[in-house]
């Protein structure tokens, strides 16, 4: 299957990648390649077979509505990029 | 003692023949010796490591001891520990210290095992030859022209070069596997849902499961039985009573049924692979054992399968790599979009960008049936085989990868033919069983030959005595490379 330069770079936004003209090209070729191998799974048969999402049959478990985890702010802020008065900072938003 | 079993070693540590701090500085030296040349560990922390030794000496001094009490062990970066630094090989975490433990790490904490460091892998796992680390490619200790496998390529390498008494390792497509096989080590995939993977840098959380990779299967099940257990924080863990997975090591093979699956043996497997395999079933059947043809007709779909459904979830959970609460952070940006954009571009490398790109793909609206949905289906008909399998022996046996360690380089810029490096161990990931990889000879460039075992669910047990009787009759798995 071959992709489009268009369609590397609309994947690449929606993935919030940055890409420049030379990475696009060199995605192109490699993605279509990738592609064309997944491409194989078309010629099976799947009618009446469910889909497998997970290898064990088991149900989601609940648990209690109760504060389980204690407020460590501090220790987690500490390693992110940028932060203010217990605030992470981003670029602005909204005007 | 460096080629001592983890029996031994426990047992000299708990005589007091050798402290866990003596033992602990011995595996530093080592590493500061060959982690020059092998790359095998990311971070190495003697401070941290020592402090563990000096509590371990004294729970040893206190008759509290456990079997792994002492021993020291070496951590795949994948599983982030409090105080280390955990980078998941990937430039996004260069600076990244845990806050918390994984499940896995509070276990091996809680047996008082020591942590030599944090070792070297693919970028997010994502990778077979080591080759995509942002720290740089982990050497095959054999050969040090030749790729270790991935991605816990830095655990297969230190634990062959006896840069620890053993390590863990996580295995989303073979990760565990295929560079136990080309470093010459045994490693183990349990069951899915058997270890926790709170706090495992999560890669396809539907198909990512660690386990220990070591010397022998006896210090598999050692590990693993230390490793596994239920964790309610990991909504797939799996509430089972506790077992010994050593329990059968000593139980005969007599009358063993060996399952050959006849498209593992087919095209694509090399000739001095498929010759180190007949032989190590030649003794097999000297055991006791008796061999069955099997097939599994739909394996050659498991890398197709694979690279949909594996991208598919990795898209999704490398989303929370974003720049604003930990992470690498690009240094200019306009506004919110560019800075996740440059960032993310600045953080991951080729090969995670390319996943990530495949998983957006199909789950983009217009492609979600014909490659998600598609692939779910058909991952349902790889595990029907192997039910249907399962029916007729009592584990499969094969090689775990199509050739021996290839050189750095060779398979370059076609991520296809890397892919098919994992075309044995794939399916054995979708089916969510149990798997594993001991060495079994030497191939033509003198690199060491994987045999995979594969049982089914829950089989653990049986597969390390079935490792375990082999490694009894045979030598290759006491071979070192240094």
């Amino acid at each position: 299957m071959l992709l489009t330069n268009s369609e590397v770079s609309k994947i690449a936004r929606l993935a919030r990648l940055a890409v420049n003209d030379t990475e696009i090209e060199l995605a192109r070729t490699q993605l279509s390649d990738i592609f064309t191998l997944i491409e194989q799974m078309q010629a099976v048969d799947t009618k009446g077979i469910s889909p497998m999402s997970h290898a064990q049959d088991v149900s989601q478990r609940l648990r209690a509505d109760v504060v389980t985890e204690s407020n460590q702010r501090e220790l987690f802020q500490s390693i992110a990029p940028q932060v203010e008065a217990g605030l992470y900072l981003v670029p602005q938003v909204i005007e | 003692m460096l080629n001592s079993n983890l029996q031994q070693i426990g047992s000299a540590l708990r005589k007091k023949n050798i402290s866990s701090v003596e033992l602990t500085q011995l595996y530093l030296e080592r590493i500061a010796t060959y982690n020059p040349q092998l790359n095998a560990y990311i971070t190495v922390n003697s401070e941290l490591s020592l402090a563990q030794a000096r509590a371990a000496d004294e729970m040893l001094a206190s008759g509290q001891a456990q079997p792994l009490t002492g021993i020291p062990i070496a951590q795949k970066d994948i599983f982030c520990a409090k105080g280390w630094r955990t980078t998941c090989g990937s430039k996004m975490l260069e600076n990244f210290i845990a806050p918390y433990d994984a499940y896995v790490i509070e276990l091996f904490n809680r047996a008082g095992a020591v942590s030599l460091g944090k070792t070297n892998m693919d970028e997010f796992a994502m990778g077979s030859s080591n080759e995509t680390s942002y720290f740089g490619p982990v050497k095959n200790p054999w050969n040090q022209e030749y790729v270790p496998g991935g991605s816990s390529g830095g655990a297969a390498s230190a634990v062959a070069a006896r840069l620890c008494a053993a390590a863990t390792g996580t295995d989303t497509g073979g990760s565990i596997r295929q560079p136990a096989g080309l470093c010459g080590i045994s490693g183990l995939k349990p069951t899915y849902g058997v270890c926790s993977r709170y706090g495992m840098i999560a890669f396809a959380s539907s198909l990512d499961q660690a386990g220990p990779m070591a010397r022998s299967a006896a210090d598999l099940a050692l590990l693993l039985n230390a490793m596994a257990g239920y964790d309610a924080r990991d909504s797939t863990s799996l509430q089972r009573d506790k077992e010994d997975y050593a329990r059968e090591l000593d139980k005969p093979l007599q009358g063993l049924r060996i399952g050959l699956p006849r498209e593992f043996f087919a095209a694509g497997l090399s000739e001095d692979v498929a010759q180190a395999v007949e032989a190590a079933l030649n003794e097999y059947r000297k055991l006791g054992a008796v061999i069955v043809d099997i097939s599994l007709p739909n394996s050659q779909l498991a890398v197709p399968v694979y690279y949909v459904l594996a991208p598919a979830e990795a898209s999704s959970n490398l989303s929370r790599f974003d720049g604003v609460r930990y992470g690498h952070r690009a240094a200019d940006y306009k506004d919110l979009a560019q800075m996740y954009e440059k960032s993310r571009a600045e953080g991951f490398g080729a090969e995670v960008k390319r996943r990530i790109m495949i998983g957006t793909y199909v789950l983009s609206h217009g492609y979600y049936d014909a490659y998600y949905l598609q692939a779910q289906k058909i991952r349902r008909l790889i595990a029907q085989d192997f039910t249907d399998a399962f029916k007729q022996c009592d584990v499969i046996m094969g090689p775990t990868s199509p050739s021996t360690a290839f050189k750095f380089g060779e398979k370059g810029d076609d991520p296809v033919q890397m892919y098919l490096s994992d075309i044995y161990t794939i399916a054995v990931n979708l089916a969510g069983l149990p798997g594993m990889s001991i060495p079994c000879g030497f191939g033509a460039n003198a690199m060491p030959v994987g045999l995979q075992i594969i049982g089914n669910y829950f089989e653990e047990a049986r597969m390390l005595k079935v490792a375990h009787q082999y490694q009894l009759a045979t030598d290759w798995h006491s071979r070192a490379p240094l």
